[in-house]
């Protein structure tokens, strides 16, 4: 079982984030559970989701609190939050930002390893909004080897419709493409 | 060709059981966290999928009230709500049963004021606890869509003609995005004849409903009421057995987990046993007898399956997620030692209350609990705790 923690703000889409993927791993067939932190919603506070990727079914309810990745949708929830607590040794950081995983590591003292992506730039350009998630979903995708372009063609379709699915899909593909992980 | 899951909000899940149930009322107010229930409802409704009245009152109080005027008019008729909402609707949701209006109600569990808090315990559903309900705790996203199936047919059938509450744990399960079969309407038609009550409301055949109860008849409306749910039991397990036939998922009205040779047990009830269950199995490895009993069927309390499920154990440790203010017990608990209060070969009952207002159960909680339900030493065994408590 592989477990992952989203960090984001309010009306970024972390929480769809960690149900998309979910969706496309139980459309493949395996087990998957996804939820949000509950709070009370507030666009541009801090927010977390968890998602649970797993061969068996998944029988666990508490919030993740070792996971085994770290999604961060927003590069400015570093400064606030502690983003890699209890992220196991050896486990990965993926960061939307402009800087290098090398530059990202040496500014928060991170131990794990570290990838790092302009989504938000990527999100700009492609889909003409300021949201990272589908973009974000491609750096997990292409690090973990969770998902491929084709995996997510179908669930995107269901979320967004096929205009709109179009769009992240080319976002989720950029992003697979050029995401820049630490050597 | 054989059904695949697919991921879906336990929400979600429920409003589609609603719609295959072919339901021709529903009625609510929205209140978190069960609001994603009566919102896709609504738009269920809106886009045609579902051919029923959807009838947005302007309390629970409405809500319920609406729901059994529709019930006793012979439509099949459901509501959601949490916490507040199930608060306001109090003094309806005692006349339905009596009314034998067999309303479905999925309760998204969730904590009563004060303080004001939205997340999940069993707060609001043990305060309506006597009402004459069936009522039913659904583990997963699964079962909650099965349980919502087979509340229709248990609560219409004629032997029982009382509401039923499916109650889904708010956020913890109702926000969860998991893997759900989803069965077809033809399938479901198949499980669930049509609504047929005795008495309805009918033009052509006047009768009223509601009537004023006198002392020389009260006791006895009440009695006929209490009987009926006790004697709803038998026809639960019949629409479990039937369910498990056609849909080939299996459920009991007390579940056991890895409980055969357990010296000491632990007692839970709702979505909180799934990871009380991988609780067990770390506790296993280590060489720790110990298992699981589940309370599906809280209302009526199934006595003797539950004496059944327990009997090996030396220990037995109630979790409870509701406090009952004024007696140091919660409610799981005070029903267990009473029903094991005239036996004689009864195992030390301790009890936990845990989860309260969103605070997150784990599977340490478990670990904790198992310790001090064994302990050897009597003073180092607590008749209560309130678990995870800041002195």
């Amino acid at each position: 079982m592989i477990e992952i923690r989203f960090h984001g703000r309010g009306g970024q889409g972390a929480v769809t984030s960690a149900e998309l993927m979910a969706q496309t791993a139980i459309a493949r067939g395996r087990y998957a559970q996804a939820f949000p932190s509950f709070g009370p919603e507030r666009r541009g506070a801090p927010v977390t989701a968890f998602l649970r990727i797993s061969d068996s079914p998944i029988r666990v309810r508490e919030k993740i609190y070792n996971p085994d990745v770290v999604v961060v949708l927003d590069p400015t929830v570093m400064s606030v939050t502690r983003v890699d607590a209890g992220l196991k040794p050896g486990g990965w950081l993926l960061v939307n930002t402009h800087k290098s995983p090398a530059d990202v590591k040496k500014e928060f003292g991170y131990a794990q390893k570290v990838a790092t992506l302009d989504a938000m730039s990527i999100a700009l350009e492609v889909l003409g909004v300021p949201i990272t998630n589908t973009v974000m979903l491609g750096v997990f995708s292409k690090v973990l080897g969770q998902a491929t372009p084709e995996d997510v063609k179908e669930p995107f379709l269901n979320r967004f419709g096929e205009a709109l699915a179009a769009k992240n899909q080319l976002a989720f593909e950029k992003a697979y493409a050029e995401t820049r992980l630490e050597e | 060709m054989a059904a695949k899951r697919i991921g879906l909000e336990v929400s979600l899940a429920v409003s589609e059981a609603v719609m295959l149930c072919d339901a021709d009322v529903v009625a609510a107010y929205p209140i978190t966290p069960q609001t994603h229930i009566v919102e896709h409802l609504s738009e269920l409704v809106a886009d045609g999928k579902l051919d029923a009245a959807y009838i947005p009152v302007e309390s629970e109080q409405s809500a319920m009230s609406s729901c059994i005027g529709s019930s006793a008019a012979g439509a099949r008729t459901f509501t959601a709500t949490s916490s507040q909402g199930l608060a306001l609707m109090n003094e309806m949701l005692y006349i339905a049963p009596v009314l034998r209006t067999p309303v479905v109600m999925a309760i998204a569990n969730r904590a009563l004021s004060a303080p004001i808090n939205i997340w999940n315990d069993h707060s609001d559903i043990m305060s309506v606890r006597d009402a004459g309900w069936v009522a039913l705790f659904a583990e997963n996203g699964q079962e909650s869509l099965d349980l919502t199936i087979m509340s229709f047919r248990i609560g219409e059938d004629r032997r029982v003609s009382l509401p039923v509450s499916v109650n889904i744990d708010g956020f913890t399960l109702s926000h969860f995005i998991e893997p759900i079969l989803v069965p077809t309407r033809e399938e479901v038609a198949k499980y669930l004849p049509p609504f047929n009550p005795l008495v309805k409301l009918d033009i052509a055949k006047p009768v009223s409903i509601g009537m004023l109860g006198m002392p020389e008849s009260y006791t006895e409306a009440r009695k006929a009421t209490d009987d009926a749910l006790l004697a709803s039991k038998e026809v639960v397990k019949e629409c479990f057995a039937d369910f498990a036939k056609q849909f080939g998922r299996e459920y009991k009205v007390v579940e056991s987990y890895r409980a055969d040779d357990a010296e000491t047990i632990l007692v839970v009830m709702g979505s909180i046993a799934e990871t009380a269950m991988t609780a067990v199995d770390e506790m296993r490895e280590k060489g720790e007898k110990v298992g699981l009993v589940r309370l599906r069927l809280w209302r009526p309390f199934p006595v003797e399956e539950f004496k059944a499920a327990i009997k090996p154990a030396k220990n037995l440790a109630v979790i409870d997620r509701h406090m009952v203010m004024g007696v140091p017990d919660g409610p799981v608990a005070l029903e267990v030692k009473s029903f094991l209060y005239a036996d004689a070969a009864r195992p030390s009952v301790s009890n936990y209350v845990l989860g309260l207002g969103g605070r997150d159960v784990t599977r340490e909680d478990f670990w904790h609990i198992t310790e001090r339900a064994k302990a050897p030493d009597a003073a180092a065994r607590p008749r209560y705790e309130l678990v995870g408590v800041m002195e």
